[in-house]
């Protein structure tokens, strides 16, 4: 399965290899043309009906994780985040370590040795390591390099009504969906743009947009939500299973008004469950897409992905299938030119 | 079985104190191989016996390890499905943020422990820990659904599988006190090959986490001449005191302090030496908050011993461990209940 294929994959932003060429052994037969620029963006082009207007989509596949900056003297493996994350998972979790993924685990000090006030306080970065099990610091040298890429340890799992739990579903789950697209969409030309470093500050957008010159362009992701029950519904950024979360404004874009109205209404029209991402926290790609060149007009539409961030993220494939269907209905509307 | 593959199985297996059942069928199986006589008692205490080659009023021994692990329950179901929970045993919640849960209700249902994202937290809350009670129990289900799958007090479990590491070095959950159990079993691998007077029995106790029960009554019922307790030790990392550690890969610690018979304990430590294996030693002036506390203070007293194997992180989801030390505390045990006889006992035990 695709999906579980991506999430599985290890692309922490900067190391994407493993994604990309996954990527690319799945579209090659369904583009007319693609190219793997100088930072390791992927853009490909599908030729069908041209309408004048240049019609981009992206997602992102980088996914944040560790970076190896140490080796102390018995072993143990100090490191660097990268990319937003909440140093509060970190703790008791198995990782793999490197291009050969060797397991490790961050560990805790046990209970019974600490004062009940430590319990409250979050352990810093500083004070985590990665235990690979060496017994001596040349030990770990013979398997481990400074600048080695970590990620989570965490299978693709299905449970509950049509939940996912994996992690990187932020956002590997947008790269699904373009795929998807691409081998889907046959009768409108665009740009299908899967960008490096997203999680870093949204490094391959820019210059893939500078490449591709849209006029229009929609970014696909995975994004925040958070349903818990006795909180005021201003408070929730996006639920589980009330399908795909369109943009309204975030710290990188304000969006554009016509084009999120166009969208709403093809989703009303077909029936389509959506949903506004209500929080202004968090940015994309699209920050420096609609900022690129002359600009252009950019929609964001994302899955809701509780637990984001994290080992354990969760969505709903409920909402993967909405999401998807709203796209191939605006793509639709492209090529009927009614945008 | 390879005394890894066995501690292995025991670790992915789930036992929270108190309902220890999940494990019996894997423990009785696998010593039935080895031992005359493996039963159950009434507190689910897996009891095996190893009869000596000497036939009349025979030193009986005691060898204890706990097979519970702790955890979580079941307290209430929210509106939306997810589940509240408390701790079974000593439970840092800075420890199960994010992971991956079993909730055994009705079927097993797979969970994930959520809490408020960072993104929506003051900027003043993220250099706190997040509280038990301000986490969820995500399984994926409506509230109905939910309801009819789980109970309140239904006990959960970690989601881990163990990992292999460098070495022969693995990591994991449950293994304080799964490891113990497996030295017991490398132990009676190890009887088997030897003669020995005394009358061995292998106990894996229940519900040590929370109060001990287990060893308590399981020691009255058989009410040995020694009772030995096989638990895991605090083992070194870069932020312990290195004077409260014991280290992987040296070997069990042998504990010293009020809770250990000095005179067996000193025969303990000259069996190892005499044997070449490697041991280390651990100070625990009081109690130890161990089974062998259970066992020293039962009936009119239990002249009681304790090794302790290294292990890293103790009551984390990814506790560690050198397999090594595991298989030569079983063997320290073998050859150290191998020495005792009807003859020497009497002296050992004087004071």
């Amino acid at each position: 399965m695709l999906l579980k294929e991506l999430t599985e994959a290890s692309g922490v932003s900067g190391n994407e290899k493993e994604v990309r060429d996954l990527i690319i052994s799945e579209i090659k037969d369904y583009v007319d043309s693609y190219k793997i620029d100088r930072l390791g963006n992927i853009i490909a082009y599908k030729k069908g009906k041209d309408i004048g207007k240049k019609i981009m989509i992206t997602a992102h596949m980088d996914e944040v994780g560790l970076m190896i900056k140490d080796i102390d003297k018995d072993g143990f493996l100090k490191f660097m985040t990268v990319g937003g994350i909440d140093k509060r998972i970190l703790v008791s979790k198995p990782v793999l370590v490197g291009k050969d993924k060797l397991p490790g685990v961050i560990g805790a000090k046990p209970i019974h040795l600490q004062k009940p006030d430590e319990r409250t306080r979050a352990l810093n970065i500083d004070e985590l390591y990665i235990d690979i099990g060496a017994r001596s610091k040349e030990e770990a040298e013979r398997y481990v390099s400074i600048g080695d890429y970590v990620i989570f340890d965490s299978e693709y799992v299905e449970f509950g009504e049509g939940l996912v739990k994996a992690k990187a579903l932020d956002n590997r789950v947008g790269c699904s969906l373009l795929i998807k697209l691409i081998k889907e969409i046959k009768d409108l030309s665009f740009y299908a743009v899967f960008t490096v470093m997203e999680e870093v500050g949204l490094v391959g957008a820019g210059p893939a947009a500078y490449e591709v010159d849209p006029d229009y362009a929609i970014i696909l992701e995975g994004t925040l939500c958070y349903d818990m029950p006795k909180l005021d519904t201003h408070l929730i950024p996006t639920y589980l299973n009330k399908g795909p979360a369109i943009s309204l404004i975030d710290r990188t874009t304000i969006y554009n008004k016509d084009f999120r109205n166009k969208i709403v209404e093809i989703a009303k029209k077909n029936n389509i469950p959506y949903q506004f991402r209500k929080t202004s926290m968090g940015g994309n790609d699209s920050g420096k897409i609609h900022t690129t060149r002359e600009g252009s007009i950019t929609a964001t539409i994302s899955v809701p992905c509780r637990y984001i961030h994290s080992p354990a993220s969760v969505m709903s494939k409920k909402d993967y299938d909405s999401t998807f269907a709203l796209l191939k209905e605006i793509l639709y509307q492209f090529e009927r030119e009614e945008i | 079985m390879e005394t890894k593959v066995f501690l292995e199985l025991l670790s992915n297996s789930k036992g929270v104190s108190g309902y220890e059942y999940p494990l019996q069928d894997t423990i009785i199986s696998a010593f039935s191989k080895y031992l005359d006589n493996v039963s159950v008692d009434k507190l689910g205490n897996v009891i095996g016996f190893k009869k000596g080659t000497y036939k009349d009023n025979n030193v009986k021994i005691m060898i204890a390890a706990h097979m519970d692990e702790i955890g979580l329950m079941v307290k209430d179901i929210e509106d939306n499905g997810f589940i509240r929970f408390t701790n079974i045993g000593g439970i840092d919640p800075r420890t199960i943020l994010g992971q991956e849960v079993i909730v055994h209700g009705v079927e097993d249902l797979f969970g994930v422990i959520g809490s408020k994202p960072p993104h929506l937290q003051e900027p003043s809350e993220h250099n706190k820990a997040i509280k038990m009670e301000d986490m969820i129990i995500d399984t994926g289900y409506p509230k109905e659904k939910v309801e009819e799958l789980v109970n309140i007090g239904d006990p959960i479990t970690i989601r881990r599988n163990v990992k292999n590491l460098l070495g022969n070095r693995i990591a994991g959950k449950a293994l304080d006190d799964r490891a113990g159990v497996a030295a017991l079993y490398e132990c009676m691998k190890e009887l088997n090959k030897i003669q020995h007077e005394a009358d061995i029995y292998f106990v894996t106790t229940v519900q040590e986490e929370v109060s001990m029960a287990g060893a308590l009554v399981s020691s009255y019922k058989i009410n040995p001449d020694i009772g030995i307790a096989v638990d895991v030790g605090f083992g070194a990392t870069p932020e312990l005191p290195i004077s409260t550690t014991i280290e992987l890969g040296k070997g069990p610690a042998i504990t010293l302090g009020g809770n250990i018979h000095p005179n067996l304990r000193k025969k303990l430590v000259d069996i190892a030496k005499e044997y070449n294996i490697p041991s280390q030693v651990e100070v625990t002036p009081g109690p130890t908050g161990t089974d062998a506390r259970a066992m020293q203070i039962t009936r009119d007293g239990i002249p009681s011993l304790l090794l302790s194997i290294p292990l890293r992180y103790m009551h984390t989801s990814v506790e560690l461990l050198d397999v090594e030390d595991v298989r030569n505390t079983g063997k320290l045990l073998a050859f150290f209940v191998a020495s005792i006889s009807n003859d020497n006992l009497e002296g050992l035990l004087c004071y």
